[in-house]
């Protein structure tokens, strides 16, 4: 009786999906948007707003890689997808690029098959605890009860750690950040661990931020940056050199307030001229319209603006920079030169 | 009084007193406490403990549901309210949350403009219903019925009206197709060579004929991508298509593990008691993860779609053993029947059996369809954003992290009122058909 | 054409049929070798031998972060097993007593009965589970509040039961001269241990029952002969406990209390938040549905049995438990075994509050960490369905009994 919903549905989608095909930049293009995967919701980093607008630093490379291909930061769809959907999301060609705090790792790498473009936060995992249990050291935490997110690199990080230091504990495996928050706040696990980045977001939102610490030791690596497919590397270098043009333009000092001067005529640092496309032909190279870091630059302008308005210290979240700051201010933010 | 009988019996009354009334503990309230709650010791102590439990029950939702915050940007500002008002933050709920996305767990991310299309589409599809489910709705309501599935996906979906209009276009030609041909090159014959007509119909020319069409003449609405789907419109949307679709699906395999064709029935009992052995739960991983590679390489559908494939399946099995339900409740002389007056198979299936199997399935295939609505909340868990999944994205935004309860109660509510009433309305129709049956 | 020739017709649609299937399966799997060899994953399950990594909470065997996945696995199918077996008791007995409850003359308690079934019928699981969850921990005091001089709460039952936010501590039973463990299947990922103990407490219980038995039987002898039974339920008491007294006695049986230790409280059981928010959701959710089947069954025997049983001057509990009951078990087993079912394929929703089942580890930790996703929801599937034809045989078998007792 209603068999053709399915079919009626089956051309609908055929038109929205289209078919995936080697060259994605070619697909996204054709498509007129980009298939971005972001997390179902982390503060700070990708959750939709009231208007069903998604905001957040990891969704800002998005649409920075949207305006730098399209020439339009708004023509991104946001694909949510969890911690267990993500790289078959990518893998199958569901999405385009994946920026879902996800830990650059060898074998998600090698193994997966997948291609990070680079780092646009550098974390590290660590622990929150009520500053009521007096607790001033993780290597205090024997016997706790610890709740962990799932489907993340931190419980491997987590069991390591603990063997390591011969101490035993209780895992509460939970799969959001918002159901570990309320149990940590219930007094459900002792300890919460997780990114830094997402404790320190976490904890900005409590009743009292201040009865909770964060502990002094990060007990892993988590460079968290955007990735795709293995095997497209011109699509690769977009993703790339976008991502590479809004931490140069921070170290330039190219910001959204002076950009359209910067970028209508030629100024006198040349690799400036070379980024915002005024000189030389980066941007022919990369496929791409001569002033693609212009648009890429001109949706919320460079990596410190980006970070500053989403999870900076005049956000409720309040990161300081740390290793994310420049290299020339002791961070690890490092681009490439445009040449 | 009369005085007739004074002389042979001393006292006698031959005329009726008036009624008296009943005493005053066993009518009214009174008699009917005494009667329901305190006829005995048992009861009435079962009785006291229940009003206690009520009373413990209210006093702590009450206070909570009504000394409320209605408006405010965030949790916190909410908990300021509370402070202020009633001097602490705890047994007060923040409504406020729900003031600000209800819009969004109703609708997801569909463009606030274009809401008139999902709500038109449901009325649509109580109308389409009407006749299947009431008994007073006009036969005429039939052709929206026939319309719907058309309708529906266009509405919800939007583009070029040619698309499903030609999609139907293909059904008439598998219909009138069989029809006519059956007169002339004889009945199975006829219908192979529609199906296959309406095959080439399907994948060779509908798709450049609309797109021909939609350039020629642009008549068609704002296309909204299956992304921007999502809270209860989504759950509404994956359960009645799966539910439509699963209903020709189910008939099948019904039918094909009744029929004594060995191999047939084989496939079919296999088909449905695999479906019916694993949880929902691994289907949707299937559909998240695996389903585009069992594709030819390079399919690629998107995941709402993937979606609605598996939980069909999934209904589809437990369709089809309603419909065996119903197939099982016939009485055998319906099918001798249908034999001796010369019916084929299928036109016995068509025209004797099917129509009244079908009958007596629709209270189980409202309770399926219950069934598959609530499971809808599983999509969640895959990352979809059905009002589960849209809670958890709430409560990542920065302003509401932390809040809980609101939430989970205001979907608990809706998703509460829309099975109560279609339980409510499986059961009044159980009531009717048994009334038919005797 | 043969289709034609009612001889040869059935055969011919069916070897359309067959094949049909065979290249349905065939193109499906042929697809799916060409995309796994795109994507470098071709089919192979290797990786289950390799170290699991992490930890799991709740074990009912032994297990460390270095064992296999394999083993990962068969730890999350153990606490599926067990969650599912505690459901479908729990749901069994409430919703047996809810059933029989609705039909009440109590108007009050009819009433909340009902209000019961409709509330838990009519809302999704995966809301009741997460909202278990949260009761629990919203409600329930932390360990910390057991803490200091003046604590907030203390401890149940004489000291002996914590009831805690992070779930219920009971003593356990610990033996000082236990005759310890017996190691089965050596080092495979499916070894375990069977306490020895235990066996021998079940060998002891199994012969006193037994003994009881006979002790019965032989009552029953002496009433037909006589007319008069012997007084039994002394000997009967005598028979179960004094055996189970010596015993334990001799093992050295003592319980093992849970005091605050450090974080957490040590010693005793820990029946973690998690498994105890799952049991209750499943067994309260799928008991409103057993309910309904169980009123469903009572009313479905005639008015005429408890008229029959009353004239006979049964009480109102008797007439249930010795007429009614027995009869409606007919009508209401089908039914309950797709229930229980249910159950067991709900149980799979444990991930939402973190109870480590084997979605939780075989098709999440295990399928996120290696990325094999074909093989691990292919194995997943596979152990429902084993789980699941197995409830359904041994139900379908019971379910023959019964009806056979009854003919």
């Amino acid at each position: 009786m209603k068999k053709s919903v399915f079919l009626g549905a089956l051309t609908v989608a055929g038109m929205a999906a289209g078919v995936a095909s080697a060259a994605t930049v070619d697909d996204v293009k054709a498509r007129g948007t980009l298939n971005c995967g972001v997390a179902t919701g982390v503060p700070g980093f990708a959750a939709p707003d009231a208007n069903g607008e998604w905001q957040g630093f990891d969704v800002a490379v998005c649409r920075a890689v949207a305006a730098a291909v399209l020439g339009d930061p708004t023509a991104v769809e946001f694909v949510p997808t969890t911690g267990k959907t993500r790289f078959t999301a990518l893998a199958s060609g569901e999405i385009d690029m994946l920026a879902r705090n996800t830990t650059w790792t060898f074998s998600r790498d090698v193994d997966l098959k997948f291609t990070f473009v680079g780092v646009n936060y550098y974390d590290g995992q660590g622990f929150m605890i009520p500053k009521e249990l007096g607790v001033t050291s993780a290597k205090e935490l024997d016997g706790a009860t610890v709740c962990i997110q799932t489907g993340t690199t931190t419980e491997l990080n987590l069991a390591d750690f603990f063997r390591v230091n011969n101490m035993s504990y209780e895992p509460v495996p939970i799969e959001t950040n918002a159901e570990a928050q309320q149990q940590y706040l219930a007094g459900a696990c002792d300890v919460y661990t997780t990114d830094a980045s997402g404790l320190a977001a976490t904890r900005a939102t409590f009743e009292t931020p201040a009865d909770h610490v964060i502990l002094p030791e990060i007990i892993s690596k988590e460079p968290l940056g955007p990735l795709v497919r293995h095997g497209d590397d011109e699509w690769g270098d977009i993703v790339r050199w976008t991502l590479n043009a809004l931490i140069a333009a921070e170290e330039y000092g190219v910001t959204s307030a002076n950009l359209s001067d910067m970028a209508s005529a030629a100024t006198d640092n040349p690799e400036i001229n070379r980024l915002l496309g005024t000189e030389g032909n980066l941007g022919e190279m990369l496929g791409l319209d001569a002033d693609w870091a212009v648009k890429a630059l001109g949706v919320a302008g460079n990596y410190g603006e980006i970070f500053e308005k989403n999870i900076g210290e005049s956000t409720p979240i309040g990161l300081a920079r740390g290793l994310n700051a420049q290299w020339t201010n002791g961070g690890l933010l490092y681009a490439p030169p445009f040449r | 009084m009369s005085d007739t009988h004074e002389e042979t019996i001393r006292f006698v009354r031959d005329s009726m007193l008036p009624q008296q009334e009943p005493p005053a503990s066993s009518v009214g309230a009174i008699g009917w406490a005494r009667a329901n709650l305190f006829s005995g010791p048992v009861n009435t102590v079962l009785t006291i403990i229940s009003l206690a439990f009520i009373a413990y029950v209210l006093a702590g939702v009450l206070p909570w549901v009504f000394q409320s915050v209605w408006t405010a940007d965030s949790l916190n500002e909410c908990r300021e309210i509370m402070q202020a008002t009633w001097g602490e933050t705890h047994g007060h709920a923040c409504w406020a949350v729900i003031n600000e996305r209800w819009l969004q767990l109703l609708f997801g991310f569909y463009p606030s403009e274009l809401y008139w299309r999902p709500i038109l589409a449901f009325v649509l599809l109580l109308v389409a219903v009407a006749p299947v489910l009431f008994p007073w709705a006009p036969n005429k309501l039939l052709w929206v019925t026939a319309a719907y599935p058309f309708v529906m996906p266009w509405l919800m979906w939007g583009g070029t009206i040619w698309g499903p209009i030609c999609v139907a276009i293909g059904f008439a030609i598998l219909f009138f197709g069989a029809q006519f041909l059956a007169s002339r090159i004889g009945s199975l014959a006829g219908l192979i060579v529609a199906v296959v007509a309406a095959l080439i119909w399907w994948l060779f020319i509908v798709g450049p004929l609309s797109g021909e069409l939609g350039q020629a003449m642009n008549i068609g609405l704002e296309p909204v991508a299956s992304r921007n789907f999502g809270g209860f419109m989504l759950s509404i949307l994956i359960g009645v298509v799966a539910i439509g679709c699963s209903l020709p699906i189910g008939i099948v395999l019904a039918l094909g593990r009744q029929s004594d064709l060995l191999i047939v029935k084989a496939i079919c009992v296999g088909f449905i008691e695999f479906i019916r052995g694993v949880p929902l739960i691994t289907l949707l991983f299937v559909a998240s993860t695996l389903l585009n590679i069992f594709m030819p390489p390079g399919t690629n559908f998107d995941i709402i779609l993937r979606v609605m494939i598996m939980v069909t399946l999934f209904a589809a099995a437990y369709m089809a053993e309603v419909i065996r339900g119903g197939l099982a409740a016939l009485p055998k002389g319906q099918y001798e029947g249908a034999d001796s007056l010369g019916l084929d198979y299928w036109q016995s299936q068509r025209l004797i059996i099917m129509p009244q199997a079908l009958k007596i399935s629709i209270p189980g295939i409202v309770s399926t369809f219950i069934g598959v609505f609530k499971d809808t909340t599983l999509v969640s868990i895959i990352g979809l954003l059905d009002p589960l999944g849209l809670s958890n994205s709430i409560r990542s935004d920065s302003a509401w992290n932390g809040i809980y309860w609101e939430l989970f109660a205001f979907i608990a509510f809706l998703f509460f009122i829309f099975c109560f009433s279609m339980s409510r309305y499986s059961m009044y129709l159980e009531r009717r058909l048994k009334t038919d049956h005797r | 054409m043969l289709i034609y020739d009612t001889r040869y017709r059935s055969l011919t649609i069916q070897v359309v049929a067959m094949i049909g299937f065979m290249l349905l399966a065939a193109w499906l799997i042929n697809n799916t070798l060409a995309n796994l060899n795109t994507l470098g994953k071709p089919i192979e399950f290797g990786f289950f031998a390799e170290p699991a990594g992490y930890d799991i909470n709740q074990m009912l065997v032994e297990y460390n972060n270095q064992d296999s996945h394999l083993r990962a696995a068969f730890v999350g199918l153990l606490n599926t097993l067990l969650v599912a077996f505690l459901g479908c008791i729990t749901a069994t007995i409430v919703g047996v007593l809810v059933g029989v409850l609705r039909l009440s003359n109590n108007w009050l308690v009819a009433r909340i009965m009902t209000v019961y079934v409709e509330m838990f019928r009519n809302v999704p699981v995966l809301l009741w589970i997460v909202l278990a969850m949260a009761v629990l921990i919203e409600s329930l005091p932390a360990p910390s509040a057991f803490r200091g001089d003046e604590p907030e709460a203390t401890m149940k039952l004489f000291d002996t039961i914590a009831i805690t936010n992070r779930g219920v501590y009971v003593p356990e039973p610990l033996f000082s001269r236990s005759l310890g463990n017996f190691h089965l299947f050596g080092n495979s990922p499916l070894r375990f241990d069977v306490s020895l103990d235990l066996i021998v407490i079940l060998a002891v219980l199994i012969a006193s029952i037994f003994g009881m038995r006979t002790m019965s039987a032989r009552a029953n002898r002496i009433q037909e002969s006589t007319g008069v039974r012997p007084k039994t339920w002394h000997i009967n008491l005598g028979i179960l406990i004094v055996p189970m007294v010596i015993v334990l006695a001799l093992l050295g049986f003592h319980l093992g209390y849970p005091e605050l230790r450090g974080f957490n409280f040590g010693g005793g059981t820990h029946l973690r938040n998690s498994l105890i928010a799952l049991w209750l959701a499943l067994s309260l959710y799928t008991a409103a549905f057993i309910a309904e089947i169980v009123r469903g069954g009572i009313l479905a025997i005639s008015r005429g049995q408890t008229e029959a049983a009353n004239a006979l001057g049964l009480r109102p509990g008797k007439t249930m438990r010795l007429v009614i009951l027995p009869q409606a078990l007919r009508v209401i087993i089908p039914p309950l075994i797709s229930n229980y079912l249910n159950l067991t394929k709900n149980s799979s929703l444990a991930i939402a509050v973190g109870y480590m089942d084997i979605t939780g580890t075989l098709g999440g930790i295990t399928m996120n960490q290696t990325g094999r996703e074909l093989e691990c929801v292919l194995l997943l599937m596979l152990v429902y369905l084993v789980i699941s034809l197995l409830i359904s045989g041994v139900m379908n078998w019971y379910n023959n009994r019964v009806k056979l007792v009854e003919r």
